[in-house]
């Protein structure tokens, strides 16, 4: 194994630029949700914006620091990524649905003394 | 469709196969890119440990019990600083791998422990975070919600303090002949692990931090 | 100081199970004086459990399996003992707390420790030779695999004779494996077992996939490969992404009995609802890990021994591929009666049924294949026509138990537990029983007793009939799966059957291990000299058999599907051929050491001796950390070496 492959960049071109630029992108992209909610913003529409946000730097960590899909030799590597995120979506999201299913389906939830009370449960 | 016919005569004793001029036919494929790959794979399969992790937070991070919710426990302006410390090794990182393209040895070592000392920063402060919690009887087995908090937290941390070992082994052999052979790719993947680490991090502090703060 | 072990761990009041520990015992003691009188401790030091070979490797690895079945058959065969006799009143001779360890440890062990191991050897030993290749991608890490797979057998073999195993099922579903209502050590070395050899597993699938993916011969596009390797692809893929989850499912379960937390306890918040839906998003892509892999191995038998090209290769790829994807879209039909309702169990249904489709589409290639084709029926031949059978008939009992309201009649049955066995032993077992009698005169050098082999299939196949068909008849007049003993009369004749079917099938097994005997010994009779003893298709057989540990003298390039088909074709003449040298990686103990350190740590973790286990752990550590240390970690072949190396083999040639 010859040195030139080993220096050989998985990273393609050794520049600090990028990491500066994504650095400032996840710095702003940190401290805009964090104010939101420590100013007292609550609700769907904002859950949905520090989401958002959070989609928004994983995306620029991606492009920035891990220079994703700029090399041939990556093609791979991007649709492992691709897979994972498609697997992540149906373990996540599966599941929350069907628990969220299995659990409506439960009995009313009801606090140790109801139980007692209602003799469910002998105290 | 041809029916290919076979016969005993077909089957003849063994002999090496016929030469064929293989220009450039590399018997040695592997090397970084092989390396890098497989390390990747591994980290997608690490994703969907953490993935298995938020399925449970987002299933029992609202299980009470009627003990202490995040939106009393999570001081987030701490929680910013962490981030911030994380965030800021990531780029630390970035700069190591920039030093090992121009061969700067030097300057790799130092990098690195710019980010190990950011990185060892980052899970102080998050040791101390549990500490308070635990000390104020938020302990994980005080209620479903914190058993997934301290789980999906706790296992980005010891992720965290595995890189840290890792770091402080790629410090000691870069000081030594490996530097010219094997660092280069152990970096790289050290590379793809400490930013990853910081992608869930992001996933963290939105998921269960910021969500469970607005609550 | 010993945490929670003390000599009350031995069963000394269970003769039964003192018994089988004593004896396992005793063949290990066997093996180590057999290994010293004949002064072969060297030899297999520096030849086997060293080795980074990926040959040596996949031997081990299905040695482990085959001592495995054995194991776990005479769980199986107590089981059906117990069921004959423990009808209208009598007790039968298995207590339940014993009986439920039993049926527990058998599944976890035909999974775990025989068909997963396996299918790892065989995938270990053939993949690398069908793509052209000297190694897998990552020989170290392969050997880690292995050795992780053995701390895991050690555990769970300990486990008979110090303690107890989990009484919960092969599963271990919580409230009942939670510390309330499993106080012992069971569980845990449950828990232990799983979580290290599941490591081994997930590092195995990493390596496979960048192997297929870097490491195939020039010319090899994806679609020039053979179908196991893309079967083997596929296989691996899945195992990284699904065993992830059964390593938090596991962890969490460990979390609340170690640390008191809260996941799937009855109180405080937990859920152990969600453990059941955790593990079957594990459980469901795990069967198919191990079944893609037999497809594989069927399309190569099938084409081999029709003489024919494989019908419709780019559909069986992309049935492959959709099965694998499908795969994780289905895990709820484990749990129809768990009660999430109608929208979400009709939604799971479905996707149950279209993954019944593309297996379909594979089968019908199968049969295309062998029309019009000149099929000879050699003993791998005789599985795959089994398997066709057998398993269509399982896959149909499946799409029939994909109807939501009819599980809710069938769930937890005997006739599920015949459904799985149908597609597990019809699938799986057959196609491992093929890849193997297709494979050993590569891996060994000479063939195995053809007719042992038959006798031995014909055992399997008619005993696994007798044994699983009454279980479906009485699955549908109401019998429940696990049962110690039972009251219905009308049942007790189908479980004398099902005994009856379980002995005809140990009969196959001895027969199997007589075959490995009887080819041993007149293994000079039935030498493979040719390399090809089948007339293959695919690179594996165009090497020598056994393979030199290098597997090519130089990397084939590759014009075509079925490339060794293809260079027959062209005419394989002896030609004088240009030798060089090759780059070999070194043998390393670094992988024994770990897995070592790893069994030491499971261990002590079962017993609570928290001593041990920080030394377990800090062992692993110390040994992967001094292990990157290592420098000079290959060597080279010279090109007289190669040229010496194949004048041996190649006793005819020249």
């Amino acid at each position: 194994m010859n040195v030139s492959e080993t220096i050989r960049p998985t990273e393609p071109r050794a520049d600090v630029q990028p990491y500066v630029t994504g650095a400032l992108l996840a710095l702003a992209l940190t401290l805009a949700p964090f104010a939101m909610v420590m100013s007292g913003a609550s609700g769907a529409s904002e859950v949905a914006a520090i989401f958002g946000f959070a989609v928004i730097q994983i995306v620029v960590h991606l492009v920035f620091f891990f220079h994703l899909g700029r090399s041939p030799d990556q093609r791979w590597n991007l649709a492992a990524l691709v897979f994972t995120a498609l697997i992540i979506g149906i373990l996540v999201g599966g599941s929350y649905w069907v628990m969220h299913h299995l659990d409506h389906n439960m009995m009313p939830n009801m606090s140790m003394s109801d139980l007692i009370e209602s003799e469910l449960i002998k105290a | 469709m041809t029916t290919e016919l076979l016969t005993v005569d077909t089957i003849r004793p063994y002999a090496p196969p016929p030469q064929i001029v293989h220009a450039g036919a590399s018997e040695h494929r592997g090397g970084t890119v092989t390396t890098v790959l497989g390390f990747w794979i591994y980290l997608m399969s690490d994703c969907l440990l953490f993935a298995a992790l938020f399925a449970t937070y987002s299933v029992l991070g609202r299980e009470f019990a009627g003990g202490p919710t995040g939106k009393e426990l999570f001081d987030l302006s701490y929680v910013l600083l962490e981030t911030l410390c994380l965030l800021a090794s990531s780029f630390t990182y970035g700069m190591v791998i920039v030093a090992l393209k121009a061969g700067n040895r030097g300057r790799v070592l130092g990098f690195l422990l710019l980010t190990f000392v950011l990185g060892l920063g980052f899970v102080g402060m998050e040791l101390k975070e549990f500490a308070r919690m635990i000390g104020e009887g938020a302990g994980p087995g005080r209620s479903a919600f914190l058993s997934s908090f301290f789980t999906l937290v706790g296992t980005h941390g010891l992720h965290v303090t595995s890189g840290l070992i890792w770091m402080a082994v790629m410090m000691v052999q870069a000081s030594l002949r490996q530097f010219d052979t094997v660092l280069p790719t152990r970096l790289a993947c050290l590379s793809l692990f400490w930013h990853f680490l910081d992608i869930i991090w992001i996933g963290v502090f939105t998921i269960v931090y910021l969500t469970g703060a607005m609550s | 100081m010993l945490g929670k072990l003390t000599l009350d761990a031995l069963p000394l009041d269970q003769p039964v199970i003192m018994g089988a520990f004593g004896f396992m015992g005793l063949i290990a003691l066997s093996v180590v004086a057999m290994l010293t009188y004949l002064g072969r401790w060297k030899w297999l030091w520096t030849e086997w459990l060293t080795s980074v070979d990926h040959k040596k490797i996949g031997m081990m690895y299905i040695i482990l399996a085959l001592v495995m079945l054995l194991r776990g058959f005479s769980d199986a065969i107590m089981m059906r003992m117990q069921l004959a006799l423990a009808h209208g009143g009598a007790a039968g001779y298995l207590p339940p707390e014993h009986y439920d360890q039993i049926f527990s440890a058998h599944g976890a062990i035909m999974i775990f420790f025989m068909a997963m191991p396996f299918v790892i050897g065989l995938i270990n030993i053939v993949v690398p030779l069908q793509i052209g290749a000297r190694d897998v991608a990552f020989p170290f890490l392969n050997s880690l695999s292995f050795w992780l797979t053995v701390a895991g057998f050690g555990l769970i073999n300990v486990s008979l004779g110090i303690g107890e195993f989990a009484r919960t099922g092969w599963l271990a579903y919580p409230p009942l494996s939670e510390l309330d209502y499993s106080p012992g050590v069971g569980v845990d070395y449950y828990i232990w077992s799983l979580q290290i050899s599941g490591v081994g597993t997930t590092l195995s699938g990493v390596n496979f996939i960048a192997t297929i993916l870097r490491n195939r011969a020039p010319g090899m596009t994806l679609m020039r490969m053979p179908v196991f390797t893309w079967t083997a692809l596929c296989s691996s893929i899945l195992i990284a992404a699904a065993f992830p989850i059964l390593t938090v499912s596991l962890a969490l379960l460990s979390l609340d009995r170690y640390l008191g937390m809260h996941f799937f306890t009855n109180d405080l918040g937990g859920n152990p609802m969600m453990y059941v839906n955790l593990i079957w998003v594990w459980g469901h892509p795990e069967v198919y890990i191990l079944v893609l892999p037999a497809f594989g191995i069927f399309s190569e038998v099938v084409a081999t021994f029709s003489g024919k090209r494989l019908f419709g290769y780019t559909p069986m790829v992309i049935a492959t591929m959709a099965i694998a994807v499908l795969s994780f879209l289905v895990w709820l039909h484990h749990f129809f009666t768990m009660g999430a309702g109608g929208d979400v169990n009709g939604f799971f249904g479905v996707a149950t049924m279209i993954i019944a489709i593309p297996t379909g589409v594979k089968v019908f290639n199968w049969l295309f294949t062998m029309y019009r084709g000149r099929v000879r029926f050699p003993v791998p031949m005789l599985w795959a026509i089994g398997f066709m059978i057998t398993f269509v008939i399982g896959g149909m009992t499946g799409v029939l138990l994909a109807v939501p309201p009819a599980d809710f009649v069938l769930h937890n049955s005997l006739f599920l537990v015949a459904h799985f066995h149908n597609t597990i032993i019809g699938g799986v077992v057959f196609g491992l029983l093929a890849g193997f009698n297709y494979w050993f005169p590569k891996a060994l050098g000479f063939r195995l007793n053809e007719t042992l082999g038959r006798c031995a299939f014909w055992c399997w196949l008619v005993g696994f009939y007798l044994a699983f068909v009454p279980l479906y008849i009485v699955g549908l007049m109401g019998m429940t799966r696990r049962l110690n003993h039972y009251d219905n009369p009308d049942w007790h004749p189908f479980m004398i059957v099902a005994a009856v079917g379980a002995v005809v099938i140990l009969c196959g097994i001895v027969f199997q291990l007589v075959q490995l005997v009887v080819s041993i010994v007149q293994r000079e009779k039935t030498r493979d000299l040719t390399g090809d003893p089948w007339n293959g298709r695919t690179l594996e057989w165009a090497i020598p058999s056994p393979p030199p540990a290098y597997n090519f003298t130089e990397i084939p390039i590759v014009t075509g599907r079925d490339a060794f088909w293809e260079m027959k074709r062209a005419g394989v003449a002896r030609q004088i051929v240009r030798f060089q040298r090759i780059h070999m990686p070194r043998n390393t103990s670094a992988g024994l050491v770990i897995g070592g350190f790893s069994l030491v740590l499971g261990f002590a973790l079962v017993w609570h001796i928290w001593w041990m286990a920080a030394a377990g752990a800090v062992g692993i550590l110390a040994s992967v950390i001094a292990y990157s240390f290592k420098l000079n970690k290959e060597y080279f072949l010279s090109a007289l070496d190669v040229e010496r190396s194949e004048k041996l083999l190649s006793p005819v040639a020249g």
